[in-house]
């Protein structure tokens, strides 16, 4: 890695030819769905020889640019920083971009498949649209009365790190396409609406809380919740999910007693 | 893949049931789409006030259940004891009254609650939905009921 520029052609050769020794015989099972062709979604293999520290997301271009360029999938940026490429692997979610090959034992074929609970447009493509839907209803943007003031509204350190955990949501869809309430009832708002209702409930700057609290005590709301913890586990950021749901619990025992 | 359509576009003469570009297979309809049957938000505590109920009758029944096993299964020669005349003797005390009737009603609510959401989690359908809680709640009326009235119009003489 460190190899000077002047070396680069010939290290380049010489990574070429001792590629075979790093590289290992990875299959991957990879759910396909193409309304155009089928009504019926199906596994196909695809054997890959690849390096077992590269990403699950390198080892679907490499079958995208060279084995089957009809695979469908998302990804922008492809750090872990879009949200975009949460898919379901070796059936848990995960952010394809951040898993290696080599975490999750290549021996046994690997199986992606799209996030479930949500409608599958093609291959590991799911209509967003719900999961944004419950996103936008928790209204998560921030909420004043009054003047605007002339300068930045200023906050302490420890005003901060009160919802600091929640401000790392990427809206991949990971946690609440892990969720078996979202699963069976897609009306439940889901974790990541919560998490982001949540970062503005406990922001001392906000002061439309109590509609946001008024919003997750519905029916479909926070009570929902059985804290099986399915969404802290699948939480690529490492949000305390779970946590941030049962605060928003407290937060609306407390302000009723 | 072009050759892989053409076959497709071959056999669709013979396979009525083909998808192409135009002809899409339906997908599975999307959650929390907004239609017209669905409902309003409710804009009540009454989610709120069922999880704390679940909470604080769960704590208070710890002790109400476990000591009437204990009384009942335990002490004094265990199950053997039981019978009209030591469950009349028991009611002829406002303690245990108070005590049988609050477990009773704790008891059958929890149980109720607790049933309630498996329903509404698991339940697929509008229609099964709405009559599973309907037998859930009939049997719970009933139970609540019908065990209150036996404790309060109990009569030790009945022959």
């Amino acid at each position: 890695m460190s190899t000077p520029t002047l070396d680069k052609h010939s290290a380049a050769l010489d990574a070429a030819e001792t590629t075979a020794a790093h590289t290992i015989s990875v299959t991957f099972r990879i759910r396909r769905f193409n309304p155009e062709v089928s009504e019926d979604a199906r596994w196909e293999d695809f054997q890959l020889e690849i390096d077992p520290k590269e990403r699950v997301l390198d080892a679907l271009h490499k079958i995208k640019w060279e084995l089957d360029g009809s695979l469908t999938f998302r990804r922008s940026c492809a750090h872990g920083i879009c949200g975009s490429d949460a898919m379901r692997i070796n059936g848990r979610n995960r952010l394809a971009c951040k898993t290696l090959i080599k975490d999750i034992n290549p021996e046994k074929p690997i199986t992606v498949e799209a996030i479930k609970g949500l409608t599958v447009l093609k291959d590991l493509v799911v209509d967003m649209e719900p999961f944004f839907q419950a996103y936008r209803d928790v209204m998560p943007f921030l909420i004043t009365t009054g003047n605007e003031p002339t300068r930045e509204r200023l906050q302490s350190a420890e005003d901060r790190e009160r919802f600091d955990d929640t401000t790392k949501c990427i809206l991949c869809a990971a946690c609440t396409t892990s969720c078996p309430v979202f699963w069976n009832d897609g009306q439940y708002f889901g974790p990541a609406a919560i998490v982001n209702a949540h970062r503005f409930i406990f922001d001392s700057r906000d002061e439309g809380g109590e509609q946001r609290l008024e919003i997750l005590n519905d029916k479909d709301g926070v009570w929902r919740c059985r804290t099986t913890f399915n969404c802290t586990d699948a939480c690529p950021r490492g949000i305390e999910v779970t946590k941030a749901i049962q605060e928003v619990k407290r937060a609306l025992i407390t302000r009723r007693f | 893949m072009s050759a892989e359509s053409t076959t497709a576009g071959a056999t669709a003469a013979e396979n009525v049931a083909l998808y192409d570009a135009d002809n899409p297979a339906p997908v599975i309809e999307a959650p929390r789409k907004r239609t017209r049957k669905t409902p309003r938000s409710t804009r009540t505590n009454f989610e709120l006030y069922g999880w704390l109920f679940m909470r604080l009758s769960g704590i208070v029944l710890v002790v109400l259940v476990l000591g009437h096993l204990l009384i009942q299964l335990v002490l004094d020669g265990g199950v053997s004891k039981i019978g009209f005349a030591f469950v009349a003797g028991r009611w002829a005390s406002p303690f245990w009254q108070v005590w049988d009737l609050l477990m009773l009603w704790l008891a059958m609510l929890h149980g109720a609650n607790g049933l309630r959401t498996v329903i509404n989690d698991y339940a697929q359908r509008d229609n099964t939905r709405f009559w599973l809680k309907m037998l859930l709640y009939t049997a719970t009326v009933f139970t609540v009921l019908l065990g209150t009235l036996v404790i309060f119009t109990f009569d030790p003489n009945i022959r």
